[in-house]
């Protein structure tokens, strides 16, 4: 790395460090204190209609079977609708173009990664969704599903906080405030700032141009901003060209794509600082945030690096060394500014990309793989990374308590059987479900039909595939062809495996940690601040996902990165 | 006891009024507020000639083979520079695919600008981006065709010399990102010239 890449590392840090307190505090204001007041003045009469509207009591408390309940079929309604939209979309208005409705495998796929924040895509953004897809069916999800993890990261935590009560909040109190207070105003801002840097919105057909040298170029349109902003605010990803934020039109500026990169982990940032605010021990917030920056710069260094060097095999035919590997990466951006992109979308399950993952050095694409199954806990996705974290936090405190022999205890809760079994389900269930889909593919003829590279790299391409799909991140490895029925299908299956069966057992853990009564502090408590804790709980996290995908990724990226020093080709 | 209508019309009451909100009211209002601020860029940044003819977009790389001009990247979007149809090779890096192609783009490269067999060649001269629309070029690849375009053009190489140095985008900042030459507008000011 140069000394420029370690300022903008720096620099880049330093902002997202002082943006995590005022947006911490304004995530406790908003879901457990009385709001900031010049916001309710304005958005309060809008609020009060929306519950008339629903015809739901907001401060009627749920307990977490109930708040479960709502979540699912909230969940499955948005899936289902966006899932008849597209089906139809040749049918319905605002399509220009005249795109035909998707198939049904297609279909589902897409309903599937939009309602679990993961945006995964199958289909092709500009050349095959009408406006009125991208806006409505899509644009929908990527609010709601943000709040949906959002409000189930708050759940958790009043779970934690709360003494001998069975209720953790109301669900639909919290997804519409989460989405009134926070993503619109935040969104509405950050797409002007988009704009102004280039980013289209319109609702133009494509512009028909004449080139300078006189061959056609056809330009697609669209209202762009408004999208891009939601896919970055709420770490959904989907972008609406083909080439996500690779493509001009979408992050056309290197400023545009240092605001970008800052905003995607806005939130989970923010949850840290909630948490701490909420727990009344500010200084765990803040080691959970340490530990995810940590793994996040060691993933954003080494990246770099790999890119950096190059590819070995290139640089015999003459390519300047000192270029690094610039094959699918924008010139605007360089090195540094495509592969701390990378490391950020990987690390908070964000799926947005502004280079091409699968054109990576083998080194340097393991980097985001490797954050991906770590289970987004590194930042993670909005609201998903907390509680994703909050399940590592509490397997630490288990292994901890059981080292000195005390009764694990979490900030005064007692850590039981029933505890740790919901635990383990919410962290075996994602890596199995990636592991036997992707060794499922490998043996299968439809597997290997839709790899776009041979070799190593094709295992690489369908492990990040399911990776992606169950972390509800988004990006890819995109030669693999993945517009197909069994592979739609089984996508499809794992970003639901991936969201619904962590959601409900955490939300099974918030309500049983509601229900225990907190012990007062004493000396054996262990202490979930300072240096020991961050330092445990990422041993913790890197054994478990070093124990479960290191077989994996010995086959895939660590062989092709040796075979490419040898100038193995396939 | 819960009936299954009292589960599903308040969620699906949210969902029609969440969604009016966040697909109607939202994007509308971004759209208007970038109409009213930002006019030419929410329509995609684009150049047209005197009679009205659109000639591309600041923003979009388009495709340059003439040797008069500077040429953009090689592009992997549709057929080349295909603003419908963005995206990458997706070749990885042991490749054997993508290595014959670098070969060939390599040679190509030289023999073009007439360069000595050992130059190393600027990768981005030959490496396909990741939209296959990008606009720029790094500076040592538009100075290695500066000779070609100022022979081709009978004109001094100090004036493309010049205009490549006006046209070359410093990082914003002085940090974010990298310098590049736009090459859409590099040539335009070339056609330009008197």
């Amino acid at each position: 790395m140069e000394p420029s890449d370690w300022l903008q590392l720096i620099f880049y840090l330093a902002a997202l460090g002082l943006l995590t307190k005022p947006l911490g505090l304004l995530l406790f204001a908003v879901l457990d204190g009385g709001g900031i007041r010049p916001m309710e003045r304005i958005l309060k009469p809008l609020e009060t209609l929306t519950w008339r509207l629903i015809g739901i009591d907001p401060r009627k408390e749920q307990s977490w079977f109930g708040y479960t309940k709502s979540l699912l079929v909230f969940s499955l309604i948005g899936a289902i609708l966006t899932g008849l939209m597209l089906r139809a979309q040749g049918a319905l208005p605002l399509n220009p173009q005249h795109f035909p409705g998707l198939s049904d495998h297609l279909a589902f796929n897409t309903a599937a990664s939009y309602v679990t924040n993961t945006n995964w895509q199958s289909y092709g953004g500009e050349s095959s969704l009408s406006h009125l897809s991208q806006m409505v069916g899509l644009t929908y999800h990527n609010f709601t599903s943000a709040a949906v993890g959002m409000a189930t990261a708050a759940a958790l935590v009043r779970g934690i906080t709360r003494n001998s009560t069975h209720t953790i909040g109301n669900f639909w109190g919290d997804i519409v405030r989460i989405t009134f207070y926070i993503l619109l105003p935040a969104c509405l801002g950050f797409s002007l700032l988009l704009v102004s840097q280039g980013v289209i919105q319109n609702f133009d057909p494509c512009t028909h141009a004449k080139t300078v040298e006189g061959r056609q170029q056809i330009i697609a349109q669209g209202p762009v901003a408004s999208q891009a902003a939601i896919k970055i605010l709420g770490s959904n990803g989907g972008g609406f060209m083909r080439a996500n934020a690779a493509h001009p039109f979408e992050n056309p500026t290197p400023l545009c794509n240092f605001l970008q990169m800052l905003a995607i982990p806005l939130m989970g940032s923010g949850l840290t600082y909630y948490l701490g605010r909420m727990t009344g021990n500010q200084a765990h917030g803040w080691a959970v945030w340490t530990a995810m920056i940590v793994l996040f710069v060691a993933g954003t260094v080494a990246c770099a690096s790999f890119e950096a060097a190059g590819n070995p095999i290139h640089h015999q035919l003459g390519i300047a060394r000192a270029d690094g590997n610039l094959e699918g990466k924008e010139v605007r951006f360089g090195i540094f500014g495509s592969t701390l992109f990378a490391t950020v979308t990987a690390a908070a399950s964000c799926g947005a990309v502004n280079c091409m993952h699968d054109s990576f050095t083998p080194a340097g694409g393991l980097v985001p793989l490797f954050l991906i199954d770590l289970g987004e806990v590194v930042i993670g996705g909005a609201g998903a990374g907390l509680y994703g974290m909050l399940v590592f936090v509490i397997l630490t405190v288990f292994i901890a308590g059981l080292m000195v022999g005390r009764t694990p205890e979490y900030l005064g809760k007692k850590i039981q059987a029933r505890e740790i079994k919901l635990v383990m389900i919410s962290l075996l269930i994602p890596a199995g479900t990636i592991l036997v889909f992707t060794a499922l593919a490998c043996v299968s003829r439809w597997g290997r039909d839709g790899l776009g590279n041979a070799g190593p790299h094709g295992l690489t391409e369908i492990l990040y595939a399911y990776s992606s799909a169950v972390g509800n991140n988004g990006s890819s490895f995109a030669g693999l062809r993945t517009n197909a029925p069994a592979y739609n299908v089984t996508l499809g299956l794992a970003m639901l495996t991936g969201r619904f069966l962590v959601l409900v057992p955490i939300l099974a853990i918030a309500g049983s940690l509601a229900a225990k009564q907190a012990a007062p502090l004493h000396a054996g408590t262990f202490p979930v601040d300072g240096p020991t804790f961050t330092v445990l709980l990422l041993g913790t996290i890197l054994l478990v996902g070093a124990l479960s995908f290191f077989p994996a990724l010995a086959l895939g990226p660590v062989v092709e990165h040796f075979l490419m020093h040898h100038g193995a080709l396939f | 006891m819960k009936t299954i209508p009292d589960l599903i019309l308040p969620a699906l009451r949210a969902t029609l009024v969440l969604g009016l909100i966040t697909c109607g009211i939202y994007p509308l209002m971004v759209t208007g507020m970038a109409q009213l601020f930002f006019p030419d860029k929410a329509h995609g940044s684009l150049i047209s000639d005197r009679d009205g003819t659109v000639r591309g977009s600041a923003l979009l790389g388009q495709d340059f083979t003439s040797p008069t001009r500077f040429h953009p990247r090689p592009s992997a979007a549709g057929t080349g520079y295909d603003a419908a149809n963005s995206g990458g090779s997706n070749l990885g890096p042991t490749s054997q695919a993508l290595r014959d192609r670098l070969r060939e783009r390599v040679v190509t490269y030289r023999a073009r600008n007439r360069l000595p067999a050992d130059t190393e060649v600027p990768a981005d001269a030959v490496t396909a981006s990741g939209s296959g629309l990008d606009p720029h070029i790094s500076i040592r690849n538009a100075s290695l065709q500066a000779q070609r375009v100022a022979d081709a053009r009978q004109i001094p190489i100090a004036r493309v010399r010049r205009l490549i140095e006006t046209h070359t985008e410093s990082p914003a900042l002085r940090v974010l990102g990298e310098p590049g030459v736009n090459v859409l507008k590099l040539n335009l000011a070339l056609d330009a010239l008197p």
